[in-house]
């Protein structure tokens, strides 16, 4: 196996390898492989899609050996992890002092694990770094004694040591709370998950203060993923999956209606177990589309009228139930619902579609499934890319959205002209400066925006706050079929007579209707008001932005620079612009 | 592979260093990347590899790749 890598390394092959020491790491992640994986990769940077990220670790204890771990597994991922770790025990001097190393690395995320918090000092220390740092911090909770110093009598006080921990763990929930980019994560209910008895080794706790145990270290780098996946923007926002022995046991082509297992009792309860998990991810805002090999009016029949079906159509934003192949359907999917093949999970029994997949489609995240359907569920939960740490009003209602969508599109379908259909769309547009209740909506879109994106410009909330001299809007959109939230952000600033378009950006869920064109004339009319005289911004091309890419020359912009980087285009406000008359502004 | 080879191959990755470089005979003092926290790294993917655990004296005083693949012997075998 290492010297296949090393030869597909060698070749040049570089994506045959990167797929190959993923195969490797899924096998048995762990400090045994952790080495090799760290150090291929390292030398596939340069040929592989990876995303560079800066992490900083503050810590009370060895964490040194869980860092090759942690980096494998990041970039079996697709992330190119940097880590720096704090000196023991330092970590109140490190976020106090502005000239530490800390913020001379600059990270984009911070962990904190300490092993007691007093939590005064702690709000003080968390206060000071918001100050200095826009980076995010996780921060760890404090894990429970096996052995209370008092034994059988620390459950009989009030004052008990097991007590004491839980109370101090709700305090640091209620804490980071009232900082933005703080998220907590549960360390006392990680060991408890895996046992506190095995979870940690005393030898190694007495001689080199690391009070994890070799087995462990792969659970501890894991969660740290769970939490990294949706800083750096490494997520699903689609699950695609197989029907017949993923969804339901058994082939309704072959089995029928009666035959497939799916209900309350085993063995149908472990697909309903599946089920109930897409059900929870759809709540979290993820879409649910089908990928299956069948003939589509059996599988229909069993998904619109199985008793045992806990996922309904209404569920589903696009379903593609044919014989085509799944890497095809797949990028169909992907093109229907608008997003990259990179936003796309994948969960299929048959370890050869797996396959299929990720060699045809290598975009796509592939989730494994054991053997056993009793371990479905959980499989899909511990995937990291579908892991959230926030969830807008918008997150909620995703799926409705896109059923609506695909009623919109018969719409379409049935009107003549394009005119027509935006008029019959009664489209409602309201843009407003940001507020702290849309302010992490807002930063969300400009980190997930790919496609209708000029600058594709990443802010954190911490640093769109922070913005004195911008001006930031965020636009909600509203149309005959429902309230499809905020969709757009502009950020722009003025300078002397030219008002800079620093960020302008549309959800792909309302590309296509105009709204683009009502809500730069908006943007255009008030900077005319405050006396400027030109509007100006660049266009910075990306993979994946081509559908922005003539949006200022379609709104009559002159391009006056163009660099290795981007064109930069200007338009004169003494001309006013048009707005769409069936497009209506409140 | 022998044992001592598994322990060859796993120096080499935690260590960084082309397998061949590492012979039974190598030593932290042969070995520039082989500093404590790779030490202990070592450890780590051998105990995790093998199933086995190590005492603080054995750590301590490993001295050479030989000498590790011996103890993993004694314990694994």
């Amino acid at each position: 196996m290492r010297e296949d890598i090393d030869r597909l390394i060698a070749e040049g092959a570089a994506d045959a390898a990167a797929r190959a020491l993923s195969e490797m790491w899924r096998a048995d992640p762990g400090p045994q492989a952790a080495g090799f994986v760290v150090s291929r990769f390292e030398k596939l940077r340069e040929s592989v899609s990876l995303m560079p990220y800066r992490l900083a670790i503050l810590r009370s204890f060895t964490v040194e050996p869980v860092v090759p771990v942690l980096r494998a597994a990041a970039f079996v991922g697709g992330i190119d992890l940097t880590v720096q770790l704090g000196d023991f025990n330092a970590y109140p001097q490190e976020i106090l002092d502005a000239g530490s190393s800390l913020y001379s690395f600059e990270p984009q995320a911070v962990i904190l694990a300490a092993q007691s918090y007093e939590t005064n000092s702690l709000r003080g220390w968390l206060k000071v770094f918001r100050e200095r740092s826009t980076a995010h911090l996780i921060l760890h909770t404090v894990e429970s004694s096996v052995t209370p110093a008092r034994g059988v009598l620390d459950s009989q006080t009030a004052e008990g040591e097991w007590d004491a921990t839980q109370r101090l763990n709700r305090e640091l929930r209620e804490i980071a709370r009232e900082f933005r980019g703080v998220y907590v994560l549960d360390y006392d209910a990680l060991v408890s998950r895996y046992g506190r008895e095995s979870w940690r080794d005393e030898r190694k706790w007495l001689t080199m203060r690391m009070p994890v145990a070799a087995a462990h270290l792969i659970h501890l780098a894991q969660e740290w993923m769970r939490f990294l996946h949706p800083l750096t923007g490494k997520i699903a926002k689609v699950l695609a999956v197989d029907l017949d022995n993923t969804v339901w046991g058994g082939v309704i082509g072959e089995d029928g209606m009666e035959g497939i297992q799916l209900g309350a009792e085993y063995p149908g309860a472990a697909f309903q177990a599946l089920q109930r998990v897409m059900l929870d991810f759809y709540e979290r805002g993820i879409l649910l589309a089908v990928c299956s090999k069948n003939n589509p009016q059996d599988a229909l029949e069993a998904i619109d009228n199985h008793p045992g079906m806990l996922v309904q159509r209404r569920h589903l934003a696009c379903l593609k139930i044919n014989w085509a192949e799944k890497p095809q359907n797949l990028r169909e999917i992907a093109h229907e619902l608008n997003v990259g093949l990179d936003s796309l999970a994948f969960v299929d029994d048959n370890p050869v579609e797996r396959q299929h997949v990720r060699e045809q489609a290598p975009e796509v995240m592939v989730i494994d499934l054991p053997a056993s359907p009793m371990g479905y569920a959980r499989a899909l939960r511990d995937a990291p890319v579908f892991e959230r740490l926030s969830l807008s009003e918008e997150d909620a209602q995703r799926g409705e959205y896109y059923a609506a969508e695909r009623e919109r599109k018969e719409l379409q379908q049935t009107s003549g002209s394009p005119e027509e259909f935006y008029r019959s769309l009664q489209q409602e547009l309201e843009v407003a400066p940001v507020t702290p209740m849309t302010l992490a909506r807002v930063a969300q879109l400009t980190q997930k925006t790919n496609q209708f994106n000029v600058t594709t410009r990443r802010y954190s909330e911490q640093e769109i706050a922070a913005m004195d001299s911008k001006r930031v809007y965020s636009l909600r959109v509203r149309d005959r079929y429902c309230d499809n939230g905020l969709v757009g952000v502009a950020i722009v600033e003025d300078q002397g007579e030219v008002c800079e378009i620093d960020t302008l950006l549309l959800s792909c869920r309302v590309i296509g209707r105009t709204v683009e064109t009502a809500f730069l004339s908006r943007l255009a009319a008030e900077a005319s008001g405050r006396g400027i005289r030109r509007l100006e911004g660049w266009f910075l091309p990306t993979r994946k932005n081509a559908p922005a890419k003539d949006f200022f020359v379609k709104h009559g912009f002159e391009r006056v620079e163009e660099n290795g980087e981007g064109s930069r285009w200007s338009y004169d406000l003494s001309k006013p612009m048009a707005c769409p008359d069936w497009i209506r502004f409140v | 592979m022998s044992i001592l080879d598994q322990v060859r191959t796993a120096a080499a990755d935690v260590l960084r260093v082309p397998p061949e470089k590492i012979t039974e005979a190598s030593t932290p003092e042969d070995i520039e990347s082989w500093d404590s926290v790779e030490h202990l790294n070592l450890i780590l993917a051998l105990e995790t590899q093998f199933g086995i655990e190590f005492d603080p004296e054995e750590i301590e005083r490993m001295k050479s790749i030989g000498h590790i693949a011996s103890l993993v012997e004694s314990k694994a075998g």
